[in-house]
């Protein structure tokens, strides 16, 4: 079993870059959130590294298990009127449009 | 009648089909036992008045033709249910009634189904214990503080204990099979492009799959007749010939060739673990079934490459949580500001883990050496069984290297978490059916459960072998209803 201890190995994923991953991801990260990150990715990352112990320099990656080509369709409009269902769930009430805080000045 | 509750599928179809029982109280029976079960936790929506509507309607004009005509159903809350709450286990949905309806849901209903509720998962079904559902643990009823596997946990609960006859759950690395094994019951994971995806909460869509959880091979067969479908509606839905699975159900297995992979004798696996799957070998040898030996060599690196591949996806999958369109939201300074508060207060541990993962691996300079290098090995994963199915129809191993653990036992150990999966995620990264059924208990008393896998396509073979050994194999869940008081 591979237990995580944060201070006891090197760590490959900083928290530098834990901040800018979070940026990335749009999702807001603490100090005491992103060093429990960094301290759970690198015991998963330690964990992929595995992966590095294969020669894949000549195999092909997958891009999809059944070997099938994606079938095309006609461009037509099969169902329309749907704004009222559409906006039906958003967060905040407005029956013409989804509201944001303000983006410009 | 009594014990309506502990009926199986097909024997309820029957006593509806008979007359001998009604849609009603068929419903009723399954409501009152859900009522008592709350302990469990196994529901996150419960819909239960709306049931009995439904089946009193079934019962005034009653269509006995249908596959599943009257029964009523709970299912895994991972799947759109238009105008029922669908929450995937979330806070960030915790607020979203769906306006429409996923194909297999809609395909179950076409068969005379009525829903009775949506079940706990984990939360959008990352995780192996249901303990990262923002609606609670639940229990597994085979004993308290035990955790019913994950994703799909509510769904295994509930079936165990008898809350539903059958259920739904998905399986994007082991999430039906995993649960199946943990509480004692079967789980099909079918091949991938079998169910549509449309109207499923995604998580990672090369993998996910919908598949069903019924108490026995049968009615799991009759489930996936139900749910299986070419739907235009999801792109990478495939359109081939499937069966009459019921029907064609048969335990004559005679000269099968059933593989036995090496590569799954795995180090610190229970010798429990180990004499079961020994047991199993037998049993397919007593069905006339040949066993054959073979190998599949790139297994170890089946769950890195899983925790590359399910990650990225699901990166790029939960972006659309915003916090705009729908869902919660949380207030901001501005938008930016606006999304990262959503998705950090929306999100849960687990979820903000997985998408950091996955945001990591796809970012600019760790591409090639993750993600690219990850679907090469799901490359050479695959043609291990493209190999090994030149020589044999199926293959037979474990389903978990482990009965059910306590819950709070693996939680500060994501990656201990993780090796939960490691006899059920290679069957995702190659896109193939594969079957859990119990097939007996360890020294505690807790199920275990034995795992086939088929070719792609072949479903039938599948159940057909798994029928056949459930024969043999007799197996009886210990359930003693501890939560009921």
């Amino acid at each position: 079993m591979i237990v995580c201890d944060i201070f006891n190995y090197h760590m490959s994923i900083d928290l530098k870059t834990i901040k800018h991953i979070s940026k990335l991801s749009r999702i807001s990260v603490d100090k005491k959130k992103a060093e429990k990150l960094a301290g759970d990715l690198n015991s998963i990352f330690e964990f992929i590294e595995k992966l590095n112990e294969l020669k894949t320099d000549n195999v092909q990656p997958l891009t999809s298990v059944a070997e099938t080509t994606l079938k095309l369709r006609g461009d037509e409009v099969k169902s329309k009127n749907l704004r009222e269902q559409i906006i039906k769930n958003s967060p905040q009430e407005n029956e013409d449009y989804f509201v944001v805080p303000k983006v410009i000045e | 009648m009594s014990d309506i509750t502990k009926q199986s599928l097909s024997e309820l179809i029957k006593n509806i089909k008979d007359k001998k029982l009604s849609s009603t109280e068929v419903t009723k029976a399954f409501v009152e036992r859900s009522e008592k079960s709350k302990e469990l936790n196994a529901y996150i929506t419960e819909d239960f008045s709306a049931a009995i509507d439904k089946a009193k309607k079934f019962d005034e004009n009653p269509n006995l033709d249908l596959k599943l005509p009257g029964i009523p159903m709970a299912v895994k809350d991972l799947f759109c249910t238009k105008n029922v709450k669908t929450t995937a286990g979330s806070k960030i949905l915790n607020n979203f009634t769906p306006t429409y309806e996923s194909t297999v849901t809609q395909n179950i209903w076409n068969e005379g189904a009525i829903l009775l509720g949506k079940l706990n998962c984990d939360e959008f079904a990352m995780g192996s214990s249901n303990e990262t559902s923002f609606f609670g643990c639940v229990q597994n009823p085979i004993d308290k503080n035990l955790v019913p596997g994950g994703s799909s946990g509510g769904s295994s609960s509930a079936v165990a204990a008898q809350l539903t006859p059958i259920t739904i759950g998905t399986d994007t690395g082991g999430s039906i099979r995993q649960p199946a094994s943990f509480t004692g019951i079967v789980g099909l994971k079918p091949t991938y492009g079998s169910c549509s995806r449309y109207g499923i909460v995604a998580f990672a869509s090369s993998l996910d799959q919908a598949g069903p959880m019924a108490q026995n091979v049968r009615d799991c067969a009759l489930l996936h007749e139900v749910i299986s479908s070419y739907d235009e509606k999801d792109s990478t839905s495939i359109d081939f010939k499937r069966n009459n699975y019921v029907k064609e159900l048969t335990n004559n297995i005679k000269g099968k060739k059933i593989g036995i992979p090496k590569e799954y004798r795995v180090d610190g696996m229970p010798k429990e673990v180990e004499d079961l799957w020994k047991k199993g070998i037998d049993y397919v040898k007593d069905c006339g079934a040949e066993i054959i030996d073979i190998s599949l060599p790139h297994t170890n690196y089946a769950l890195p490459t899983y925790y590359i591949v399910a990650p990225a996806e699901a990166s790029s999958n939960l972006a659309r949580y915003d916090g705009v369109k729908y869902g919660f939201r949380a207030d901001g300074e501005n938008l930016i500001d606006m999304y990262e508060k959503t998705r950090s207060e929306g999100f849960g541990a687990e979820v903000q883990r997985r998408i950091m993962i996955g945001t990591y691996v796809l970012s600019s300079g760790y591409y090639d050496a993750y993600y690219l290098k990850a679907q090469k090995v799901r490359k050479l994963i695959k043609n291990d069984f493209d190999e090994a199915y030149k020589k044999v129809d199926a293959i037979l191993t474990p389903s978990t290297p482990s009965s059910a653990f306590k819950i709070g036992e693996k939680t500060n150990d994501p990656v201990s978490m993780y090796l939960n999966d490691i006899f059920t995620v290679p069957v995702n990264l190659a896109g193939l059916p594969g079957i859990s059924i119990p097939a007996g208990h360890d020294a505690k008393g807790y199920p275990l459960g034995l795992q086939i896998i088929g070719k792609a396509f072949d479903e039938q073979n599948l159940l057909n072998i798994a029928y056949a050994m459930e024969e043999k194999i007799n197996f009886k869940n210990k359930i003693i209803d501890w939560w009921i008081k």
